[in-house]
């Protein structure tokens, strides 16, 4: 469930980016604080093994598919929430550079969405409450499932949530909620089962790994509500200034446009276009192509249409936008073209 | 399994494009960074109708593309593994979205254009962010990370877990192959299973890390993050930053394409 950059706007991505960014220092010093150097190389292994993990099908009984481990849990029960926040985070970082899962400006949703509920909500106020009372394969198994699909469905609620803040695609809040809590219900069950396995095997096999991980002194539990205030207090502020920007226009960049340029859509035919328009009469290959009439229509239109004006939008620009779309790709094919012959004939020279 | 080979030569292929010595691969890392973080906020800043305007902005990968010696395929091969998952939520968009757009005598659900926009921009954004790490490579975004005062043990983290990928996907790829040829024909591990096949790899990666943690302590670690040679940001690195955002600008502003489709078809003010 990793949320693409495509799906947000850079308001939501700047607020999860602050938030995370906020959760990730406070996870930081507390796990420098509490925790000798030796377990900076766990940390990058389990990194490491949760994303080994991943590639590791398992048939799903009954159904004829497969699935994998998501991991957020386990990192939360093996490391402690702290340690488990910062392994979740960088491997959503290696996922999102070399894989092109989620993205740079989705990475502060991803880390929250996947780390944040899992090792901040679920792994303190469910699986430690559920496993307090002693260790045992039911008491694991419990944990581990309904933690998981907790922490998932928490998730998920959160990808609408931030895709319906977007406003990048048309999905109505309600179908798109429908679709996606069910889907990580199923996907949390078989997370939990996954987790519980493992957990359980590790328990019998060397429960001091346990022991000292999860239940020792050394990692410290959650102050939860120091983390959660800190947190609100991050989201309003950050929200808030974001939202300010945001407020007039769908978002901030739009704003700033607005201020440097007098207009938020640009469309006024003055400056570039005036000298476009000059140079155009000389270069349009298609000088009577009829459309000028709807063009001139659309100028008496105000500067900023709003939604429900944007039908009207005249057969010219589209045309334009289309012949000029593909002119701009032919270009950029062109750049990169010529560019590597030039460069293919300076490697000659060399050679 | 072909899945984890291809992660592995995925892993690979990025890092040995990194060690290319082109002119895009020795600007500055934190330039690099703070370009592309530039280009995809720009690119996601534009409403969800937005198509033409978009376009563009694939000028900037296909510079780096060019200039870098970067291999299109790979890239692409890459960019479009993903593309299944947004095309999964864009598809909806049309059946969502039934204002009707008109172009010359076709007449499209809004949705589309919608879901274009979606297509469009998961496409660049996600190229952008492969051809990053394919130009800088890990160890030097871990030191523009640096720069920008991420903290250490987070910066450790990440590079330790870099560099333990490649290991231990290799063991698992191992164990995968030896519990095949126990279990031929099977789908996936049995979840019966799944508890001994994972936590035997875990108590490995375990062991691996406790092993670690000793021949690093032998040779000095103290928890300090070293990187080396901290290169300085240079004058043409400011200038490299400085021309590729006013282009994204100039490019959010004005629609590009449109304007040279204005000068082609003589429509236009």
């Amino acid at each position: 469930m990793h949320m693409a950059d495509a799906l947000i706007s850079p308001a939501v991505g700047g607020t999860m980016l602050a938030a995370t960014a906020g959760i990730a220092a406070y996870s930081a010093k507390k796990v420098q604080n509490d925790m000798d150097e030796s377990k900076i190389p766990l940390m990058g292994v389990m990194g490491a093994f949760v994303f080994a993990a991943q590639m590791i099908n398992f048939s799903i009984p009954g159904t004829g598919s497969s699935g994998h481990l998501g991991g957020g849990m386990l990192l939360a029960i093996l490391l402690g929430p702290y340690a488990g926040f910062l392994t979740m985070a960088s491997i959503l970082l290696i996922q999102a550079l070399f894989f092109g899962d989620g993205g740079l400006l989705a990475y502060g949703c991803n880390v929250f969405n996947l780390g944040f509920y899992t090792c901040f909500v679920a792994y303190p106020l469910i699986y430690k409450k559920l496993v307090r009372k002693g260790v045992n394969p039911r008491s694991i198994f419990v944990g581990s499932m309904v933690s998981s699909m907790v922490g998932l469905q928490l998730g998920a609620f959160s990808v609408v949530v931030q895709t319906l803040l977007s406003g990048k695609t048309e999905l109505p809040f309600g179908q798109f909620l429908l679709l996606m809590q069910p889907i990580h219900l199923a996907i949390g069950v078989i997370e939990g089962l996954a987790t519980a396995a493992i957990v359980t095997f590790i328990w019998r096999a060397r429960p001091e790994i346990l022991e000292r991980v999860a239940f020792g002194k050394s990692l410290g539990g959650v102050p939860i509500k120091k983390v959660l205030t800190g947190l609100v207090v991050a989201v309003v502020i950050v929200g808030g200034l974001l939202s300010w920007f945001a407020s007039t226009n769908p978002d901030g960049l739009e704003w700033s446009i607005e201020r440097v340029a007098g207009t938020a859509e640009l469309e006024t035919p003055d400056g570039i276009h005036k000298i476009f328009s000059e140079i155009q009469s000389k270069t349009a290959f298609l000088p009577d192509y009829g459309f000028k009439t709807d063009q001139d229509d659309v100028q008496n239109l105000p500067a900023v249409e709003d939604e429900e004006a944007w039908p009207s939008v005249d057969a010219g620009t589209s045309v334009s936008g289309i012949v000029g779309g593909a002119m701009t790709l032919v270009l950029a094919a062109f750049m990169g073209w010529i560019i590597n012959i030039s460069k293919k004939k300076r490697g000659k020279a060399v050679v | 399994m072909s899945n984890i080979v291809d992660s592995l030569y995925n892993i690979r292929l990025l890092d040995d494009l990194a060690r290319k010595k082109t002119f895009i691969h020795i600007i500055h890392p934190l330039i690099k960074l703070l370009t592309t973080i530039v280009y995809v906020a720009v690119l996601v800043s534009f409403e969800r109708h937005e198509v033409s305007a978009l376009l563009p902005f694939v000028f900037y990968p296909v510079f780096i593309l060019s200039f870098a010696e970067i291999p299109v395929v790979p890239i692409l091969k890459r960019v479009l593994l993903i593309e299944p998952l947004i095309i999964g939520i864009g598809i909806l968009n049309p059946l969502f979205d039934n204002y009707s757009v008109v172009f010359g005598d076709i007449v499209v659900s809004r949705g589309w254009l919608t879901f274009l926009s979606i297509f469009i921009k998961c496409s660049l954004a996600v190229t952008v962010s492969i051809l990053l790490v394919a130009t800088t490579g890990m160890d030097k975004l871990a030191l523009a990370l640096r720069m920008l005062k991420i903290p250490r043990i987070l910066v450790l983290q990440l590079l330790l877990t870099y560099r333990y990928i490649w290991l231990l996907i290799e063991e698992a790829l191992r164990m995968m192959q030896a519990y095949s040829l126990r279990a031929p024909g099977r789908k996936g591990v049995k979840i019966n299973d799944l508890g001994s096949f994972l936590g035997q790899m875990l108590l490995r990666a375990f062991d691996r890390a406790q092993r670690i943690y000793q021949t690093m302590s032998l040779r000095g670690f103290t928890g300090e993050y070293n990187a080396g040679d901290i290169s300085k940001i240079r004058f043409r690195d400011f200038v490299y930053f400085a021309a590729w955002s006013l282009f994204f600008i100039i490019a959010r502003i004005y629609n590009i394409a449109v304007l040279i489709g204005a000068l082609l078809t003589g429509v236009g003010r």
